[in-house]
Formats: C-alpha cells, structure tokens, sequence
C-alpha cells in the first residue's frame, strides 16, 4: 500500500510495526508529531516525559528490561539529554534503543542550528540519516535490529524538512512484530557504571565501533548510483535530494549510515570520480571525515555552512565551481525588494492569551528602561522559552532574555549577584517550570535571592502545539493523571511567599505584582489562566461603542489582532477572533466604558 | 508529462496545510509522485502559513526551486504578495478577494498594500492573476471555514485530475457531518473560476476552452 506520510508520521509507523514497546519524548518542533502518532497506539506505551534526559532514562530502563524503545526529541533536547545519552552509550543495550534527534538547519522554530551527527561521533554510536519518508520508515526495523545486534543505542538524525515534508511511502506490512514482555536480567558489569565496570566497557565501545565500520561496507542503505565521471557526489539526509535535483547525471554515493563510515566505499568511490564534492547540510561532518582519509574533496568551501540548504542553492555551487552548466537565471528585476516592504506577519501571542495581561502590567509599571546603569532602578525581565517569549515583541516589549528552558531563573541569580540595582523578574511557563526550572528555584531560594518568579500556568504545553504536561491532569495517551499544583511546588522548594492570581484580573496582577516588587525577599506568583486554544470560546466577543471611544488606543497597548485601528482612526473588534467574556483584557484597561461585551454573530 | 509546482499560502486558521493536504492525496491517486511541505512559523494562530506541493513523475526535493512556482493559490491578499517573486513566468494566481490585516496595519503603524499594489507584484513576471470571492461566497454558503474546500474547487479547474478524484480526496480527509457543505463549496469553486475566466476572455478576447477536468497543463 502507498500512503502520503511525514518523515514523523513515517517514524512512528516504522517503529510500531518494528515491535516498539515503549516510547518517550518531550515536545520540540520539529519532532513533536513522532511522539503524538505513537500515543494513538494502544499497545504500547507512549509518554510526554518532564524533559528529554528523563525520556532517555525511561528509554534505557525500557531497553534494559529488553523491550524496543524509542526516544525522540529536538536537537536541543539532545543536550539536556545528553548525560543519559552518553552513558546509553556505555552501558548498550538489550532491547533495541533507537534515540531520534530532529534537527532545525534554517532555524525555523530554533534557537540554533547544531548538528547533532556529532553526537554521534561523541558517543561512539552508529547514525542514521533518512533522505525522505519511505527511508525514515523502513531505517526504523533497521535501527533497531543493529540496535540489538550492536549493543548499542542508535541515532537517527532527522531535520525539519524530512520530519515535516509529506512523500509517498511504500507500506510493507500491515502487521506489528510480535515481542514478548520485559524482564530484567541483572548485570552489573553492564548497567553498572561504577569506573571498574566502565573500564571494561570502554574497549568494548572502541571495538563495537570497529565492527560497525565493517558492517557499513555491506550494507545496503549505503550505495552508489553511477554517473559520469566528471563528477562524484557524496551525500546524506535530505541533501541527497538536492543533489540529485541539481545533478541527476553525477555519481552519487548516499550514505544512510553516516557514522561510522563506509571507508573501502568512500576510497573505490573517489577513485573512479575526477572532482568529489560532499554535498550536506550544516558541518562539514561528512566532509572532514573524508579529509581526514587523506581523499581530496571539497564541500563547505563551496556550499554554506549556515542555514537551510535546497537545489538552487546547491546549483549555485556546482554552477560557480564550474562543474554544470549555468541555466537562465530570471533577470534582476528588483522584485525580490519590493516583496520584501510588505508588512510582516510575525507569530503573536493569540486575542484571549492568558499570557497578554501579566506583560501587559509589567510593561504599563513605568519601570522598562533601555538600561539602568548610572540611571534610576528599573525592571529586568529574564525569560524563558515558550509562547510567552512572543512577549518580547512590540508593542509588550516586556522580556530581556531567551536562551535555553528554565534559563531565566539562574540568570535572574545572576544578575542580582551581579549587583545590578534594578528589580529582576523571571518568567517561565508551566511546562518548562517542569523541564528544567524547577531546580533553578531551588538554587534561588537555597543562594539567597530576592527575586519575583512568575509561573504562567496556561495548563498546556503551547507553543509547541498543546501538549499534556504533568500539570495538566492528562497523559499523552489521554488518561487521567494527578496534576501538579504549582504553588504547592514552589513551596516545597522552599519559596515561602507564593501566590496565585488569574490572569485575566488585570487589577489584582497589578496588585499583586506590585506588592512582589516591594518586597525584598524571594516570591512566587502563579498565574493561571487557561490558553484559548485549549478552552474553546463561549460564544461572546466583546466590541467597541464609537460613541463612548475616545481613540486613545490604550486598548492598542494589548498587542491583540482582534482590536484593529482604521483609517480613520477608528478602533473596532473582530468578533470572530475575540474571546470575549472569558478575557476581557481590553475592557478592564479602557478608561472610558467603552467596551462591551455582545453574542457572537455567527457568519 | 504532469509537472506541476503548487504554493498555498494564507494565514493560520485558514485551512491551508488541509487544502494542500488534499492536493497531495489526488495526485497520488492519480499515481503521480508527489512531495508537499509546510511552513507554519512559531505561532498557532494568525501567522503566515505557506505549503509547497510538488507534482510529477519524480520529484525529488520537497522544496520547489526559485522562481519554479506554476500556481500561485492564495487565500489572503497580503500573503499572495509575499510569494510574487518565487513564481515562475507566466505561472497562474488564485487569489481570494480578502484581507487580514496583521498587527502593525490593525495597529495603524503600517497599510495594508492597496489592490494596484498586490496585482502589480503578481503580474510583474507575466503571471495570470485570477480573483474570485471566495471568502465572500463561503460566507453566503453559511460557514466560512469551506474557504479553503472552495479555494481547492478553483484550483481543481487548472489541474489535470479528474473532479471524482477529488471529491474521493475531500470525503476521505473530512468529518462526515461537514462533507456535504464542503463538496457544494466545491462545486461553488470549479463554478466561479469558470465563470472569472470567461469574463476575463470575453475581455481580452482570448480563447479559453483548454482549462477544464484533462487539460494537460505543464
Ligand atoms: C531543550 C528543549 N526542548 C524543547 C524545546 C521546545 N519548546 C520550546 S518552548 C516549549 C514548551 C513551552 O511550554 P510552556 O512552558 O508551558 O509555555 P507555553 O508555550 O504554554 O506558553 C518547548 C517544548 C526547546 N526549545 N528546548
């Protein structure tokens, strides 16, 4: 059966059938949909994990009880994954253990670019790199087979416009391998890592990799396509496809396992070609290991090392090398300019976020100063990621730092240690409170600091698409699950000052985050209020008298899409994207009465 | 040989990665090859989405090149122009006659570029720019949400694949309570790109019996 699947959707397909018992994650695009298909399997389990090292371990124990176990994640997640990861590495396996990294070249909802196939190298464990969905789906029964073979954790490196381009895959059974249930057999020089043991295993490691590299010459994801001989390309991933769209006529050796690599291969493979280029995207991954064969080829010094690639810019390369022909380009018609002055429709926060008032208040105090240095105490604002940071956009401005989750605590300590003489918020949302901020309170609470700690509780994991979390009373498979009560949390790790406020009272976040400000000691405020994506409208929206509006956009101050300025300068309300009576923002602020609430017309 | 390069753009909650979705589902019906990709960007709502559907034989990268795009099918004004430069000469444009304003317009920090504006962008490279109402007749039809079923009956006119594929395409992806309404949104589609063409030969004068359910574009 042919079927239109994403490089997600293909994964999960392939790992299901594979016999794959349990599965673990957290959420990051562009790897996220692995995780949701899978849950929607009943047979096996499928878990949002806190954060991306827990899902490693629960893949290990899974592993270690001898059952198949997939971990997925973005390539960030790999870092805050890694500890496990490279233990992983150590210790091997028993049940297959296939750990997806989904990188993001281009950055397209990232705050780098790393690429993860040096992970690979790192941890001493084969990698494998799909070119479309047919190869992420059949690489699936592949990994884990050599998984178990090997004895040894298996990465496959993914990138977004594999995980979230559709291509037709062959489906070659309907059917799910039959697997037995788990059982542990002890092993202490396996699974435990005290250095006598890891001692042991280290040359066992050395000596895997060794037969990996003998088993990369056979096999059958690593081939060569002949062309002429003008020109040898050496590709992976989804470069392969540019490749081919740039030079169908060349020699081409794709590799699927990238790490170790095939070395006889790659050395016939140069031979019989008279220019090698490596054709990849991101590091010179591939490129360097070629050079480091003594083999002359080129690569990054033609094609760019940042970004996203595709065709034309691989044509690009090949045409300035001289190595195809230059094709009629379209002349410069200074279009490209043009299209470039339209007004930009960058990502915002959604009308009826809870997320709006609490910045909307911290933006209104007065206190946001390009810097405080020589001048009068202001406010620094230290955030997190999430859809939150949307806040840093005008017209809220009202976030100063974004880094890496659960960042913006440490950096709060930071800076007031560093002595600046401005009050230091920190911002987090619940969901990545859970990931990894949770210890940075720890830390402020134990290291002395005096800052005000804001958990926006939106009861979802949003920005990556709306998630269960362990405060939102639900699993990824959609049971019932206890959920955390955040301010009983924050007084555990031992913030005695903790309170809630809605987030849609713009008078008691004031209060409440006014009071914070004064006090000179640690304070937690939990702001709750639930995204509107989750909770469904009520049928009301609110809009604008003309009669009582006075124009002086103090509503505008909301960044909400749904209050718009006319021409004329008139204010109205698109009724069909206002939340209505369940936010309520611009009402509260407008001075002047002039906002009212109404049934939604149905269109 | 069908080769056919496809960008859908339009804003979120339009039903853009639906439509291409679809698009996908009937050429592969059709035993072509077929690629697709989305953009959506950070956001979940209210952002540019754009997806890009490749069509043919073989495809290779699900990415289509510079100035590569044939059909431009566009739900929002602002967001057809975005595209103006990626397409390639004399490609074609479905453009629904309607505006989101995003927040630097509604914010009054910027306009909304004017009609002249838009047509000007998508005609530069030669490019025949067909508008139709959709927004408006989805309306009228009793639920705006069909825009992009609709949009797909319009397009459904400048591809080679048979109207039964596609109404097997709609039914298989949609919730049966809302096939109904969406398969008139269809028709409705197919009718008013009929309809536009014909005004528009009837001005240049131009013969246009070729565009229906087997024309062998591209
Ligand atoms: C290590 C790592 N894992 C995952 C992500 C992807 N990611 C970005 S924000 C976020 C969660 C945001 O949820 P929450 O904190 O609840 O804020 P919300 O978006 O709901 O406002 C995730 C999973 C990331 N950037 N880094």
């Amino acid at each position: 059966m042919k079927k239109l699947l994403s490089g997600n959707e293909a994964i999960a397909l392939g790992a299901y059938q594979a016999g794959l018992k349990v599965a673990a994650a957290y959420p990051g695009t562009p790897s996220t949909e692995i995780l949701e298909n899978l849950a929607a399997y009943k047979d096996l389990h499928a878990e949002w994990s806190t954060n991306e090292k827990v899902a490693m371990e629960v893949g290990m124990g899974a592993s270690y009880a001898g059952v198949r176990a997939l971990v997925s994640m973005k390539h960030v997640g790999l870092n805050v994954a890694a500890d496990a990861f490279m233990a992983a590495s150590m210790t091997g396996v028993v049940g297959g253990l296939v750990v997806v990294s989904a990188d993001d070249p281009g950055m397209h909802s990232s705050q780098n670019e790393q690429d993860n196939r040096y992970f690979a190298k790192f941890a001493k464990v084969p990698l494998l790199e799909p070119s479309d969905s047919q190869e992420a789906y059949d690489f699936m029964a592949l990994a884990f087979e050599m998984s178990e073979h090997f004895d040894t954790p298996v990465l496959l490196r993914m990138t977004t416009r594999l995980s979230h381009s559709k291509t037709v895959v062959q489906i070659h059974r309907e059917d799910r391998q039959i697997t037995g249930p788990g059982g542990f057999n002890r092993n202490p020089g396996k699974f435990i890592m005290l250095p006598v043991n890891a001692r042991q295993r280290h040359p066992l490691v050395e000596t895997r990799l060794a037969k990996l590299a003998v088993f990369a010459e056979s096999l059958s994801i690593n081939r060569i396509a002949e062309g002429t001989k003008q020109l040898g390309i050496i590709t992976s991933g989804v470069s392969f496809q540019y490749a081919m769209e740039t030079a169908p006529g060349a020699s081409i050796l794709k590799l699927g396992l990238t790490y170790p690599l095939p070395e006889k291969m790659v050395r016939e493979f140069a031979a019989g070609v008279e220019k090698l280029v490596v054709v990849e995207e991101l590091e010179p991954f591939l490129e360097e290991q070629i050079l480091a064969m003594g083999i002359n080829v080129k690569g990054k010094s033609l094609i760019p090392r940042v970004g996203e690639l595709n065709q034309d810019i691989v044509r690009d390369a090949f045409e300035s090398a001289g190595w195809i022909e230059t094709i009629e380009k379209p002349v410069q018609d200074g279009l490209i300019d043009e299209v470039k002055t339209l007004p930009k429709r960058p990502p915002l926060l959604c009308p009826g976020c809870p997320h709006t008032g609490i910045f909307s208040v911290l933006h209104s105090l007065g206190l946001r100063r390009k810097t405080t240095i020589g001048a009068e105490a202001g406010l620094v604002i230290t955030g997190d990621i999430g859809c939150y940071t949307l806040a840093a956009y005008p017209p809220l401005e009202a976030m100063d730092t974004c880094a890496c989750m659960g960042a913006g605590i440490g950096q709060a300590l930071g800076m007031e240690k560093a002595g600046i003489n401005d009050r230091v918020v920190a911002i987090i949302g619940d969901s990545t409170f859970l990931h990894s901020g949770i210890t940075g309170l720890i830390n402020a609470v134990y290291n002395g600091s005096a800052m005000t700690l804001l958990i926006l509780d939106n009861r979802t994991t949003a920005m990556t698409g709306h998630q269960q979390n362990p405060g939102t009373g639900f699993t990824a498979q959609g049971a019932p699950a206890p959920s955390v009560n955040f301010a009983n949390l924050a007084k555990s790790c031992g913030a005695s000052d903790v309170q809630e406020v809605d987030a849609f009272d713009i008078k008691a976040l004031r209060s409440v985050l006014k009071s914070a400000l004064d006090s000179r000691s640690l304070n937690v405020i939990v702001v709750r209020g639930s995204c509107v994506a989750i909770t469904p409208g009520g049928g009301e929206a609110l809009t604008i008298d003309t009669e009582r509006c006075t124009q002086c956009g103090t509503c505008l101050s909301l960044g909400c899409t749904a209050i718009r300025k006319g021409a004329e300068g008139e204010l109205t309300i698109d009724n069909q994207l206002c939340r209505g009576g369940a936010c309520r923002l611009c009402q509260q602020l407008c001075s002047h009465q002039a906002i009212e609430q109404i049934i939604k017309k149905v269109v | 040989m069908v080769k056919m390069n496809v960008l859908i753009a339009g804003v979120g909650g339009q039903g853009v990665v639906l439509a291409s979705d679809i698009l996908a589902d009937v050429a592969l019906e059709a035993g072509l090859d077929v690629k697709k990709t989305d953009t959506l960007g950070m956001a979940q709502r209210g952002g540019s989405v754009v997806t890009q559907v490749r069509i043919g034989e073989q495809v290779a990268s699900p990415l289509i090149g510079d100035n590569d795009v044939d059909l431009l099918l566009a739900f929002e004004k602002l967001e057809s122009g975005r595209w103006a430069d990626r397409l390639k000469k004399g490609a074609t444009v479905v453009l629904n006659d309607y505006s989101v304003p995003p927040l630097s317009v509604s914010q009054g920090a910027e306009a909304y570029p004017g009609d002249s504006e838009i047509s000007h962008l998508l005609k530069h490279r030669g490019a025949d720019l067909i508008t139709i109402h959709g927004s408006l007749h989805a309306a009228e039809m009793g639920n705006p949400k069909i825009l992009n079923i609709l949009m797909l009956g319009a397009l459904s006119m400048l591809t080679p694949f048979n109207p039964e594929l596609w109404i097997e395409a709609i039914s298989k992806r949609l919730p049966p309570k809302i096939i109904e309404i969406n398969l008139k949104a269809f028709q409705r589609g197919r009718k008013d790109l009929l309809s536009i063409l014909a005004e528009m030969s009837a001005e240049s004068g131009l013969e246009i019996d070729g565009h229906g359910d087997d024309c062998g574009c591209h």
